[in-house]
Formats: structure tokens, sequence, C-alpha cells
């Protein structure tokens, strides 16, 4: 579903050009500008960071800890004890594998897919290119939230219910990627393209050889998100799994949250074992996911 | 788009028209994908919607009946009241937050910035289901951090869970936070984006801070912040994993939003068709939105 792809193509108003660094504002007054400002930025900050350093520091305590008073912020004893049990039980490392499986293949694809569509939809002028770019504003309109049912259906109808693929191949069509990748390949010169012709070269080669390397920014950034979006995604891979051996680890925490008694420091351990991808993933990737690059998609 | 698709169809000569096959094949994928995932669940989404159909076996023509029902339904109204006021609620705080969270960060004269940005944009890589999870254990009425705080500065402890009002307003605390990361990312560009000469000529005038920001920022950004109102606005309307995670839409069912609404109508209780007349009651919801964001960005536009 296109849905939970919440970047929606958005128009940012005036002057996006991408990555330019202006100089900081000028403004008067050194220091006494600079300690309320830097003040306020860490108080709310620390706002910010709290809940998730309270939630790890949490899980890293004995289960016996977790609710006795007073509540201490750093705990006595270390423990990996919630992790281990969560890893243990109740498939978790299974909803892992499952849960990684799922991320990677739609992600290639999403990524492969939306490369091809937003290259055309750059580069070749048609009357079908303009109706089908017309059908992609469409799933914008429309997210999947709202077709629940009838998406549960046509998927069961064409024989995905309870399989992997059932959650893939819905998702694999995003807005947001292909206009990522138009956007991108507006900014490349046709002339590049008319001098691959007059060489000779066909143009699927022209893509595959000559546009597809040039847009390796745009694929790790949309690789990027698809993968945030795939390993968050709740309400359809639940809907679309029955089978707690192909469920992934969203399904996994929210069945410890459901149980009649939650037992916290499962909850926990699980919690954080699921952010882990996706912390280590964006450290890494950091520059691609803060630079003007993600803007320029996301609003197009 | 507007503005750079007109831009590129109207500086070379059509000559490319020439080539059709290439762009189909590499649009082909997609076009699938178009038609088996969104125009056929859509079209049998509203043709279900007039009929009593189960999800299994025969269905019958019901007419506007589902219709005439929803707004009969007390469930229904009180899921969509309890939306609408979440969407007010949250809105406007998440808007608040990350416009002084973008404003703080892209300040000169405050220090480690860079830092912080990070730190307000780890809530968005969280997923809604462990978001919810998270302050469900920061607001556990007899466990959480936040009730311990205020009995030690004195108060007693606040019924977080227990309280339909105060459940609502921990999700929305949740989500703003969650979300204050990208919109924050959002507004960062926007106020790149405003001439430096403006606050130069600002300041050589006497405006100090506050001033500036009022009459330069904030006018200067109104695109991006219609933009994100009405961003926020759809996303609020069809919130449901946090809801899940936190409370489960409690307590008992006060805080049942739509999508929980539809998700139970349709597959615990197996009443498609009305869940679908549903959906399509939220989708004429977030189109009226989509609808109303259109209008008002041409406005502004054009002005």
């Amino acid at each position: 579903m296109t849905t939970t792809d919440m970047p929606r193509p958005v128009d940012a108003g005036p002057g996006r050009a991408v990555s330019k660094k202006q100089p900081r504002r000028a403004g008067s007054g050194g220091l006494r500008q600079a300690v309320p400002a830097t003040t306020l930025l860490w108080i709310l900050a620390c706002l910010y960071g709290l809940p998730v350093l309270w939630f790890i520091l949490s899980s890293l305590k004995p289960a016996s800890d977790l609710f006795s008073y007073p509540l201490t912020l750093v705990p006595h004893d270390i423990t990996l004890s919630g992790y281990l049990t969560a890893w243990r039980s109740a498939n978790f490392s299974q909803y892992f594998i499952n849960t990684t499986i799922v991320c990677v293949i739609t992600t290639i694809l999403t990524v492969g897919v939306s490369c091809c569509t937003g290259y055309a939809l750059a580069k070749y002028d048609n009357k079908w290119l303009k109706a089908f770019f017309l059908c992609i504003l469409a799933t914008t309109m429309l997210p999947g939230e709202v077709m629940l049912a009838p998406s549960f259906l046509v998927v069961r109808d064409l024989g995905l219910y309870n399989s992997f693929g059932g959650i893939i191949l819905p998702a694999v069509l995003t807005a947001t990627g292909c206009f990522m990748f138009r956007q991108f390949f507006l900014t490349v010169p046709d002339e590049l393209l008319e001098a691959a012709r007059i060489d000779g070269a066909r143009e699927l080669s022209i893509f595959l050889r000559i546009m597809v390397p040039l847009s390796r920014p745009i694929m790790l950034t949309l690789a990027i998100l698809s993968f945030q979006w795939r390993w968050n995604d709740y309400i359809w891979p639940l809907l679309m799994l029955n089978d707690p051996n192909k469920f992934t680890v969203q399904i996994g925490i929210q069945s410890i949250v459901g149980a009649q008694n939650i037992n916290w420091s499962v909850l926990l351990g699980a919690s954080v074992i699921s952010m882990i991808p996706l912390i280590v993933v964006f450290l890494v990737f950091q520059r691609y996911v803060m630079n003007a690059d993600i803007n320029a998609g996301l609003k197009d | 788009m507007t503005k750079r698709a007109s831009d590129v169809s109207a500086s070379p000569p059509r000559r490319r028209s020439k080539y059709t096959l290439a762009p189909l094949v590499l649009i082909a994928a997609n076009v699938v994908l178009f038609a088996l995932f969104f125009v056929w669940p859509a079209v049998i989404g509203l043709i279900y919607s007039f009929t009593n159909y189960t999800g299994v076996g025969a269905f019958q023509l019901v007419g506007l009946d589902n219709y005439s029902n929803l707004f009969g339904d007390s469930t229904f109204y009180g899921a969509l009241t309890r939306t609408v006021l979440y969407a007010v609620l949250f809105v406007p705080l998440n808007f608040a937050l990350s416009l002084l969270a973008a404003n703080l960060v892209v300040s000169k004269h405050a220090k480690g910035s860079s830092v912080a940005r990070v730190i307000f944009f780890i809530p968005w890589l969280l997923s809604p289901i462990v978001v919810g999870v998270l302050w469900r254990w920061l607001f556990g009425e007899n466990f959480g951090l936040v009730n311990y705080i205020f009995e030690k500065l004195g108060g007693s402890a606040v019924p977080w869970q227990s309280n339909a009002d105060l459940s609502l307003l921990v999700v929305v605390m949740a989500a703003a936070w969650m979300w204050t990361g990208f919109t924050m990312l959002l507004f960062i560009a926007a106020i790149k984006n405003v001439p430096v000469s403006y606050y130069e000529a600002a300041s050589l005038d006497g405006a100090g801070p506050w001033r500036q920001f009022f009459s330069i920022t904030l006018p200067s950004i109104a695109p991006t912040s219609f933009i994100v109102i009405l961003l926020n606005t759809i996303n609020a309307m069809k919130e449901y994993p946090v809801f899940v995670a936190l409370n489960n839409g409690g307590p008992g069912t006060s805080n049942n939003l739509l999508v929980q609404y539809i998700y139970e109508t349709g597959f615990k209780r197996g009443q498609i068709g009305y869940a679908s007349a549903a959906s399509f009651v939220l989708m004429l919801i977030l189109m009226a939105v989509a609808i109303i964001q259109l209008i008002v960005n041409r406005r502004v536009e054009n002005r």
C-alpha cells in the first residue's frame, strides 16, 4: 500500500534549490543571544531524547528491578536478560528474519521499479505517460487505510493471502519513489541521452548503462526510506499474515502488548531489538537522510 | 512539481514522442501494480459499499443502506468525533514543536544544533508500535516515570490510562513527539530559503528576534506551513498503530478511531460491505482535506 509512505509529493513553494548552503543568518549580539537559544534548544532536545533514553536504560534492568521504587535512571545491574528472553521466546528471532526478508525484497523491487518509472516520466514524452503520471498522483490521494477491506479481498483472490508476496507486491508502487527519480532524471541533461542515441545505443541500454549508475544517490535515499516504511509497517502485515511463523517484528511486539499480563521485561527487550536495524541504517546513512536530496524528492 | 514539469515540457522541441516502446517497457511493472492493487480494490470497494458482503459467499445489493446506517451508528460517530478531536489537538501541537525545533536548529546562536537535530529526528525512525509501547511505559499509572516525577514533586498520580480524555492526550503527545523530526526537516528547508537580506534589513531597522520571526520567517514559510498542516491532518485522520500499542483505543472503546473502526467492522465482524462504506466516508473526508490543500496552495502561490 502506498499509504505509510507518508511523505507525499508536496510543493514547497519558491526557490527549492537543492542543498543550497546559505550563510547563517546575520544578527546582533553574540553571547546575549547564544545563551537563551542554546538553553532552549537543549531543553527541547532533552525532552525529546529522554523518553528513548529511559526506555533503553529500563530495558537493561533485570525484570525484578523494573518496578522497584524509587525509580532509578541508570540500572544497578545491567543485564541483557530481557533481550535474550525476547529473542528466544515467541519466535522473535523468526519474526526478525521474516521482517528482514520482506524489507530487503520490497526495497530492492521498489527502488528498481521506481527508477524505471521515474526515468520514463522524466525523459519521454507521450500522452500515455502523462496519463499514468496522473494515475500515480491519484494513489497519493487515496491512502491504503481507506481500502483495507477491498485490498485484502483482492490480494486474497490473487492467492497471496498469508504469504510474503501479499505484503511485498502491493508495497512496490510508491508515488514518492517515482517522484524522487523523476525529479532526479529531469536534472540530467537531455544532451547526454541524445549523444548516446547518435552513437547508436538502444533506449534500454542507455537507461541501464548510463542512467541507472548516475542515479545511485537517489537509489540509496529511496532504499533507506523504503526500508523504514516496510520495517515499521503494522496494519497490512497484520491483515495479510495468519501463520505465526510468518509474522513480522511489529506484529510480534503488538502480540506481547496484547497479552493478558504484559511481560514488560520481554516487551522492552523486543522493542529495543526491533529499533536497532533502523537506528544503525540511519546513523550510517545519516547525511543522505538529512541533506536536501530527500526534501527535493519528497516535495517534488 | 507543476513548475518544473512545465519548464521541461516547454523547453525542447517535442521530438521525443517517437519513442513509445521503451517507456512502456519501463513503466510496465508499475502499471500492472497500479491496476492490481489500486484500481481493482478501489472499484470493488465502491461496489461492496452498496452491498451486504461479508467476505465470503453471495451478497445482495442494498443500495445506500450502509451509508444511511452509518449515520445512525453511534459507534461510528464516536470514532469520527474522536478522530477529529485527535487531529485538532495533534496538528497544532506538532506544528508548534516542529517549528520551534527547526528555528532553534537553524539559529546560528544555538550551539550543538547538529547533535540536537539527530535527537529530534530519532523518534521518527521508531515504528508507531514501538512509540506506543514506549509512551505506555512512560505514562504507566502505577509504574510510569511521569507519574513518579509528579509524585516526587508533591502531586498525585494522574490516571493517564483510565481517563479517556487523558489517554487521548497521551497519544497526541506521543504522535507529536514521533512526527517532529520529519516536519522539522520540511521547516528547516523552508527557513533556509528565506533570503538572509530580509533579516539584515530588519535588524538594521531594529527588529528583535520575535519581531523578525513573526514578520519575516512566518510569512515566508507560509506555503510549507499549509502543506504541513494538511499533510498532518491527513495522517492524523488515518492513525491507528500508535493507538493500538499505547492503549488499544481505550479505556474500553472510547478512543477507537476511524481506521480501527473500519478494521473491527470489516475483519472482526465480517461486515465487509459496511466497512467499505465507512472507508468511503473516510476517503471523502481525506479528499475534502486534499482539495482544500490544492485550493489554498494555489491561492498562496498566486498571491
